[in-house]
């Protein structure tokens, strides 16, 4: 229990710092897909995603290989917090339109 | 149609399930259906509310409000949920003794407590306002709006037949039974809850993952329609961070060890 709340001070402490070096890596769902649907990301870096949603209709940007989810209302941009990630390949898709929304990150 | 159906009908099952077994492990408390139906009514408003103010709360705190509004929601639940188990283990024996009496009224005197409105309240409004705002998507396109409410529709009645079949089912079960079994079922809702809250934490960067345990997607998918009813029923999560079991096991050791120190005090007295 002391460890889960050392953690979570430690977290929330050094968070501020962490963020302020965060790049922001730019995305755009338009038509129900993914623009670029093919994100580069460097590898053991903390990044952020920021999502804009050109469309009317909301999106949820969800990835199981990042373990994120997250609701876009229509018109709206997010913003979502990766990494460090490995080297590899790391599918999301939007699943309010999961026959188009598809995208993928690759960590190098 | 198919996909409206299949999002709207997750989100409300994971509110059924939660109302059936609250229903369920209060059978025979007297004023519960006021309290569930005030419930389910404020959820609703509130849900709307929220979907109004979603880009409000997701602008919060650098970008990651709709996180920590979610991880606050479902802790206050967790809480919610903690006291109303230890309440019940105070008087589930007088409850199950009453509920027991066919047709008769309740006559334990006590009264429901509050916080079951506001749980039940809670519940709804946390997955309502993903609904509501996927609903307003669905006005807002206009082009195959029909057929997609159709299929929302069809989602919510869905969602809530389950739910009244688990309460059913619940219900078979002899009361003498039914207490133990249902703040069982309580106690994995919040533990589920618990690590759910976590996983937000995780991505909103306020908590480190500590590692991810296991990947069991192969055999249970996370957007399956199993994956989400174990996911509301046990907290079932197919790629679980350790940050997440840690806080599920937490809750399970509270509530259990909480209820078994209630017990204890309260019989303790009947044998000096």
């Amino acid at each position: 229990m002391h460890k889960i709340l050392g953690l979570l001070l430690l977290s929330l402490l050094l968070a501020p710092d962490v963020r302020a070096e965060t790049p922001e890596i730019p995305l755009v769902i338009k038509d129900h897909r993914f623009e670029p649907a093919t994100v580069k990301v460097p590898a053991n870096t903390k990044v952020m995603l920021v999502v804009e949603n050109r469309d009317a209709t909301p999106e949820e940007f969800e990835s199981h290989d990042l373990h994120r989810e997250k609701v876009i209302a229509g018109g709206k941009t997010a913003k979502i917090r990766v990494g460090p990630l490995k080297p590899g390949t790391y599918k999301f898709f939007g699943e309010f339109h999961q026959d188009t929304a598809q995208g993928v990150v690759v960590v190098e | 149609m198919l996909s409206a159906l299949i999002i709207v009908f997750r989100e409300v099952l994971e509110a059924a399930l939660v109302i059936g077994i609250v229903c369920a492990a209060t059978r025979g408390v007297r004023g519960r259906g006021v309290m569930v139906t005030l419930g389910v009514g404020a959820g609703i408003v509130g849900a709307s509310l929220v979907a109004l103010g979603a880009e409000r709360i997701a602008e919060l705190a650098a970008g990651m409000g709709q996180e920590l509004f979610n991880a606050a929601i479902l802790l206050t639940v967790v809480v919610m949920l903690g006291a109303h188990i230890l309440w019940m283990s105070r008087h589930g024996e007088a409850l199950a003794r009453d509920a027991g009496r066919a047709g008769e009224s309740v006559r334990t005197g006590q009264k429901p407590p509050r916080i079951l409105a506001a749980l039940v309240g809670l519940a709804v409004l946390r997955e309502g306002s993903e609904v509501v705002l996927f609903l307003y998507g669905i006005a807002a396109s206009g082009v195959t709006a029909a057929a997609m409410f159709a299929g929302s529709a069809a989602g919510i009645v869905l969602g809530a037949l389950v739910g009244f079949a688990l309460y059913s089912g619940l219900l078979t079960i002899p009361s003498r039974h039914l207490f133990a079994v249902s703040s069982a079922l309580l106690i994995l809702l919040a533990a589920g809850m618990a690590g759910q809250a976590a996983k937000f934490l995780i991505q909103a960067d306020y908590l480190p993952p500590l590692g991810y345990l296991w990947d069991s997607s192969w055999l249970i998918r996370n957007d399956s329609v199993v994956g989400t009813v174990l996911a509301t029923l046990v907290g079932y999560e197919a790629e679980p961070a350790g940050t997440q079991v840690l806080f599920y096991l937490a809750v399970i050791g509270v509530l259990v060890g909480g209820t078994w120190c209630v017990q204890r005090t309260r019989r303790a007295p009947a044998h000096p």
